[in-house]
Parts: C-alpha cells; structure tokens; sequence
C-alpha cells in the first residue's frame, strides 16, 4: 500500500534537519521545521517552508516531549513526520503516537525500534539470524549463580552491561573473579537507578578491535546493503572520524559482513535506513554483532559518497510504502570518502564545548568536497543541545587522496568566532597511523594523552 | 556588609541539584566556603559545576532550576 505524502514535518534540529529538508524538497514535499524557542534564527527554520515552535530551549521540554511534538505536527497539516537522528528517532512510543494521529513515521515500525532497542532483544533477533555475537551471556543473567556459570565458560576480562544501557552507560570490566563478584552487584543497583532496570548481560570483553557498521534500507519485505563504514576514531565512545569503505577489511570478510546485516534485517521484514554495527577483530578477521541503530545516522554521508545513493530521500520513498528503487546489483562502492565531525569544543581544553556567535565562515569547496552545517554567519550556536556544527566530507578515488583531500578541505573551512575541532582532525589527517588505517576503537584516546599540543585553530 | 555577585562561567541551563529528586546544593542563607559547589550549568550535553568564588553567605539565587542563563550573569549573591 502507498501513500504519497505532501508535507513532511522535521521533528528534529540542526544538520540533520537542513539534511532532512533538502531531500523533501528534491521530492517534491512541503517542509514544516519544528523549533524550540531557542533555535528560532535556526539555518533549518530559515530553509523550510514553514516553521513551528514547539517548546521552551530545554530539549526535554520541546524535542523529547512526545506530545507538544505530535500536536504540532497535526496542527501544521503534515502528513508525515521525519525523527531525524537523537531526541526521539528511537522512541517507539514517538512512532507509535505520529501513526494513531493518522501520520506518517519515516523510520521504522514501533514493533521493530522497540526490538532493537533493547539490548537483549536485539541480540536474541541476531542469534536467531545467525549473525554472529560477542560470546556471553546471550541474554541476562538473573542470579550471581548464573553469571558465574558464564564467566567460567568465556574466561576473564568480560564486560558487564546494563540490558537497558546505552551510549556506553553502565558499562564495567572485569579482570578477575575478585572483581566480577564485587562490581556485579554495583553494575546492577546503577542500571537500576538510571534506566529503572536492573538487568545485566555479560559479553567477552575484546580488548583490541574496530568499529565497522553495514548500512542497509528495507522496504519492508526486500532488504539490500550499501556496504560498510568504518568509525573507529571516537573520543569518550563518541564517533569523531568515519570512513567509508572500512580500509582493512578483506573482500571475503567484507562480504560476510554485509550479508549478516541483510540476513538480521529481511528476518525482521525492517522498514527504513538502519546500521547494523560491529565489533571487527582485524588480528583474527571475526566480527561480531554490537546493535542496530534504526534511524539515519550522523556518517551516514560517507556511504552515500561512495555508491551514489541518497539515503534520506530513499527512508521517505520507502516509508511512503514505495518498494525499494534499486537491486543489491546496483550498488556498488567506488572510492573512497572521509567524514570528520566538526564540533563547537576546544580541543586545547579537554573539548570544553564552545557554543556563541560566528563571526565568519569560509565553507571549503571544489572536486569531492562537502560539508552539511547547521552554520551561517551571523549564527549564534545556543548552549543547549549537542556540540555538532557540521561534517566535512569528501570524496576521492582512494583513501590516500581522500586522506590528502580532505587536508586540503580542512586547510580551507574556517569558522570565527566559537573554538572548533578543525585542528584536531588536521592533526589526524597528517597522523602516520592514521594515513595508514592502523587504529582501533582506544587509539584516539592514547593519542589525545600524547597530542594534546597543536590542536587549537 | 559588601556583597559580591557569583556569576556563571558558562552559558547554558542552570540546575541548584544534582538530580532532579535531589535537595539544593545550597539555598539562600546557607553560608559557603570559597569551593563549594552551588549549581550545575549544562553547556552542550555536558555538566560543569559552578563553585563559590569566595567564603560568605548566600542572600539571593538570582537563576531557578532549569533557567537558560547566559556567561557572566549573575547567579547569585554573596554576601562577605
């Protein structure tokens, strides 16, 4: 069943919202950008074609209140709404309340956000797809007895991890039996008070390994893959450069990879974009299963990069119940593309965030350049929502001229007025470790202890 | 009896607890020593403590829980 739709409302802000806005219009759609009274001078606000404020500056006040957020979209008249990334994109109750207004979801079902976000669900609809998984407890261990039976079984160091957690909270690891007993009750009575759920799992804790992520698109019956990205450079577990192809993943790997993300997808009949993200163990060439996310993703522009596909036009296509455009024949990856984050932090300052006003912009241009902002000049950046001003993304044949591009880039973009990451990644793209592609998820941790000069603008 | 204004070092949303089912940090009358932690500014997702400047007692807030407040405003008053 179809249904073509005619004003999408953005329920979100920022970069993803400009993103978000110029795929609609490129499909013909009305834009309705939803804005707390703080972000009413937004670049989103300015580029859609209406704008509705939804709240106080406070995010829990406006883009996470699931109610101010669907009567707004009803009172616009849109017949669809757009989570983008964050606040409510993973919120099954969000999905749930926009369909029984009668609204579109672009994403996918509530059935299938709940399942992959919790933990232990999402790691059960994996085993059961044969994609393979940290060994562990495959689910939670409801006694100390339980969980001393695992241990025993996958050997120490392991990670303890709250079923609820997320974003790397509630996660503890243990060395020794000494210390599994004593943080074990601990992990338990923090899960508790922060997520009001108690249960615990445990994994095998993989002490080297890199973050590799299968981007896939369903329509609800057929699912196809657009390859992988590689995102092992984050700082506090938060991605701060990501690559598409991952460099170092051979052929073969490569194609087990992908097809495990195709497998836990179709089995679950998904709807939408979503990412499929992995430990990868480069010394023994295995992979295991992390999480699905099931929304667009920040890097998501690097994949588009190297196949050619537009991503968000493709979530509202399908979430309009299209049937998906293009066959896994069709996609193909070609080059190499580089994103790096560009954040209002000063990296001189252990990342102090920076927000204020831009004073002046040059945005870096020309063969394989782009950049997707939330910034002009004149903007002032409120201090309420997260550091993210924009991504700088290129394009180059291979890695090596990416790697060169997007020093170049770097070396034009500049951003007055706030502190900005710009010099940080600067640093990075001259890095011989990271021009060789030798890195794994705790790199860029040791890194900044070693390059904590040189950093600023 | 001077007085002195404790002004936020930051600009973002201001808390006077650490949680939202925790006592003030401190409430007006309290005395404080130059150090003691008076509030919470949250600036892009992360959370900053604000400290006394100086020894003295508190005799205003001038910002509620939850208030947007902008660098250098004053948050409160001590007097010292």
């Amino acid at each position: 069943m179809t249904r073509q739709i005619k004003t999408l409302f953005i329920a979100n802000r920022g970069e993803i919202a400009v993103r978000i806005i110029r795929a609609a219009r490129e499909l013909g759609l009305k834009t309705v950008q939803a804005h707390s009274l703080a972000d009413a001078d937004s670049l989103a606000v300015r580029l859609a074609d209406e704008a509705v404020n939804i709240g106080p500056p406070s995010a829990a006040k406006s883009y996470l209140n699931v109610e101010a957020v669907v009567t707004a979209a009803v009172a616009s008249g849109a017949d669809a709404v757009h989570p983008g990334y964050g606040f409510l994109a993973e919120n099954a109750r969000f999905a749930e309340a926009v369909e029984a207004a009668g609204l579109v979801f672009v994403g996918p079902t509530p059935q299938q956000i709940r399942m992959m976000g919790d933990k232990v669900s999402a790691l059960d609809a994996a085993i059961r797809a044969g994609v393979p998984t940290v060994p562990g407890s495959k689910g939670r261990v409801e006694t100390p007895v339980a969980a001393g039976i695992v241990v025993d079984r996958i050997g120490f160091p392991v990670m303890i991890k709250a079923s609820a957690g997320g974003g790397g909270r509630g996660i503890r690891v243990a060395t020794s039996r000494e210390e599994f007993d004593r943080l074990m009750p601990q992990a338990s009575a923090e899960a508790l008070a922060a997520f009001g759920d108690g249960g615990l799992y445990i994994e095998k804790f993989i002490a080297s390994s890199r973050h590799v992520e299968v981007q896939v698109l369903g329509d609800g019956h057929d699912v196809v893959h657009f390859y992988e990205r590689e995102c092992s450079l984050q700082r506090r577990r938060q991605k701060v450069w990501e690559e598409a192809p991952a460099a170092m993943l051979p052929a073969d790997v490569r194609a087990k990879l992908c097809q495990s993300a195709v497998d836990l997808a179709k089995a679950v009949n998904y709807r939408g974009v979503g990412t499929i993200e992995y430990l990868y163990d480069d010394t023994t060439r295995d992979f295991y299963f992390l999480e699905m996310n099931t929304r667009i993703q920040v890097e998501h522009p690097v994949t588009e990069m190297i196949t050619g596909f537009d991503l968000v036009r493709e979530m509202i296509r399908v979430s309009m119940g299209e049937k998906l455009r293009m066959k896994q024949s069709d996609i193909a990856i070609r080059g190499h593309a580089i994103e790096c984050r560009i954040n209002a932090e000063d990296p001189t300052k252990n990342f102090m965030p920076a927000p204020g006003l831009i004073e002046s912009l040059v945005v870096p241009g020309g063969a394989g350049v782009r950049f997707d902002s939330l910034l002009y000049q004149g903007y002032t950046v409120p201090p309420f929502y997260d550091s993210l001003l924009g991504k700088l993304i290129v394009w180059d044949e291979d890695r090596t001229a990416a790697i060169t591009r997007m020093a170049r880039a770097l070396g034009e973009l500049k951003i007055g007025g706030v502190k900005t990451t710009r010099g940080l990644h600067r640093a990075l793209a001259s890095d011989p470790d990271v021009q060789a592609a030798r890195f794994d998820t705790q790199f860029l941790e040791r890194w900044l202890e070693k390059h904590s000069e040189g950093l600023g603008e | 009896m001077a007085t002195k204004d404790l002004l936020s070092p930051l600009p973002g949303t201001f808390y006077r607890k650490s949680s939202p089912d925790a006592s003030p940090y401190k409430n007006e009358g309290d005395s404080v020593k130059k150090g003691d932690v008076i509030g919470l500014i949250e600036v892009m997702k992360s959370f900053h403590e604000v400290h006394a400047d100086t020894d003295g007692t508190i005799t205003a807030f001038h910002a509620d829980n939850e208030d947007a407040v902008m660098a250098g405003q004053p948050l409160a008053t001590l007097s010292i």
